[in-house]
């Protein structure tokens, strides 16, 4: 295996889903009162978004967030288990009214269904050691959007430029996390790019970097190890921008009235600060979006 | 075709270009030394030296280059033991893993080429040598090294050939080498193909000259011959 030719383009392959025949079903659907039941697609296999509990029960971030928004609308809602790579399929066959799995809301998914406001955006986080001097700063901030950096937040990015300044940091090739990393990180530290998540964990575990940089979920289950019990989050997370819009629940397109009902019941649950709970309890951080 | 990004990419890739060099002119001038010895080491009458070098350069040859890198670099940093030791600030630093992985590597192909080399002098020439008086030294010296040299110079090139490309697996354990700049920029801007073409373009250049260099030496060394 001497003669490894290594370099390997990388492709991206994207997958367009034809939204064919939705547009005259748009004006029937924008006039039709809410389903009852009103019912919920998810997988039941995204830990800690959905699960299915030891007793077969769905359980998880979500169901929790869904089930009290139908009290909320004063709604009936039904869940359907619905495996991840059906869900839109699912969605536009109307086998169920919405789909609830963690789905990020992407441009290209935008042209085949609708998504409501963002309910979530688990956040990239720095990860050092707890004894690492780094972990005792005051950053001043939990959370940076990257959409409109105010000043409080542009203090808190040049903060951790500062605090970050010659050292050795690591990050995922290839990802947003890299993205950010080359823009807001690159001129002041020495950045190493690993092919994997585990890769990067290993050289922080070394001590070859000193800190990492990746996704608050991809983080964990470093994290639970026995080696990882060393190591935390530091500094603030950071979210929007170049990370994404978020997560939101999907809905057939020209849905409007159902739309606008769960857009009303998400906010309802952002302002009294129970998705912030919500989130707390099942990420053990902050994952709701304001 | 985009030929701004083309342009925009070069100079970041004549960086990751410039490290692809160092990584491969280090590693063969190491790794002659030490296919020079392996040769030696195999050839030799004392057993127990032959059996281990045979036993390096088969390992060497019968496992994956990555995995000679992955091993070197995340395995050895796993150990307390390594991580406290004298060797640590060089096997913390991925250039030095690289370096010593393909000098590793291109020791146990050169050394058999060079042990090929060795042997395909006529054993008359040697019985020649020692009826002469010739002590082994002088003999290796005046009649077995040239000939050989000459007679292993083309493997050796495809040999040194062979160590560029395989020092593209050094971006595996982050460094920014040649094909690691290419990848990081295709990743980043979504058009793989120019960048790719550029990184090809800088391989070529590279083992044109290391290819026109061969052929020079062997040009000379026959002339000696004729001579």
């Amino acid at each position: 295996m001497k003669r490894v030719f290594a370099a390997v383009a990388a492709l991206a392959v994207t997958l367009v889903l034809a939204g064919c025949g939705q547009e005259e079903n748009k004006q029937q659907a924008a006039d039709k009162p809410l389903p009852d039941p009103i019912r919920f697609a998810t997988e039941g296999a995204y830990p800690p978004y959905n699960m299915v509990d030891s007793s077969g029960k769905l359980t998880g971030f979500e169901i929790d967030m869904v089930n009290e928004m139908c009290s909320r609308m004063k709604v009936r809602c039904e869940w359907v288990v619905q495996a991840w790579d059906g869900t839109i399929p699912g969605l536009q066959a109307g086998r169920f009214d919405a789909a609830i799995s963690g789905m990020s809301i992407t441009p290209e998914r935008r042209q085949v269904v609708d998504f409501t406001v963002g309910y979530a955006s688990t956040p990239a986080y720095l990860v050092t050691a707890k004894d690492n001097p780094l972990q005792a700063v005051t950053y001043g901030m939990e959370r940076v959007n990257l959409d409109e950096i105010d000043p409080a937040e542009q203090q808190a990015i040049d903060l951790v430029r500062a605090q970050l300044k010659g050292k050795t940091v690591g990050v995922q090739t290839a990802t947003i996390h890299a993205d950010f990393a080359d823009k807001y990180l690159a001129d002041v530290v020495d950045l190493r790019r690993y092919d994997t998540q585990e890769n990067m964990a290993l050289d922080l575990q070394s001590g070859r970097i000193e800190v990492g940089l990746a996704d608050a979920v991809a983080w964990e289950p470093f994290l639970d190890r026995p080696e990882g019990q060393a190591y935390s989050f530091f500094g603030p997370g950071f979210d929007g921008g170049l990370f994404g819009a978020g997560m939101g629940i999907a809905l057939r397109k020209g849905d409007d009235k159902l739309l606008d009902a769960l857009n009303g019941a998400i906010r309802s649950l952002k302002e009294d600060g129970s998705l912030r709970k919500m989130a707390e309890q099942w990420f053990g951080f902050d994952s709701s979006m304001p | 075709m985009d030929l701004t990004l083309i342009q925009t990419s070069l100079p970041q890739l004549a960086a990751g270009a410039v490290l692809t060099l160092e990584l491969v002119l280090l590693s063969l001038a190491a790794g002659i030394v030490l296919a020079v010895a392996t040769a030696f080491g195999r050839l030799s009458r004392l057993r127990p030296l032959s059996l281990l070098v045979g036993a390096y350069v088969f390992v060497f040859r019968s496992t994956p280059l990555l995995v000679q890198i992955f091993l070197i670099y995340y395995g050895l940093g796993q150990f307390e033991a390594v991580r406290a030791s004298l060797v640590w600030p060089l096997l913390r630093e991925p250039y030095w893993c690289a370096i010593l992985a393909l000098t590793l590597n291109t020791g146990a192909y050169g050394g058999e080429i060079i042990r090929g080399g060795i042997l395909s002098v006529p054993f008359g020439q040697i019985e020649a040598a020692r009826a002469l008086g010739m002590a082994p030294g002088l003999m290796y010296r005046r009649i077995i090294l040239p000939q050989a040299f000459r007679q292993v110079l083309p493997a050796y090139g495809n040999e040194m050939i062979q160590v560029v490309q395989a020092s593209s697996l050094a971006s595996t354990i982050t460094l920014m080498e040649l094909t690691g700049v290419a990848r990081a920029i295709a990743a980043r801007t979504y058009q793989p193909l120019e960048v790719f073409l550029v990184a090809g373009a800088f391989y070529l250049l590279l083992n044109l000259v290391i290819a026109q260099g061969v052929r020079l030496a062997e040009r000379r060394l026959a002339r000696e011959t004729r001579r």
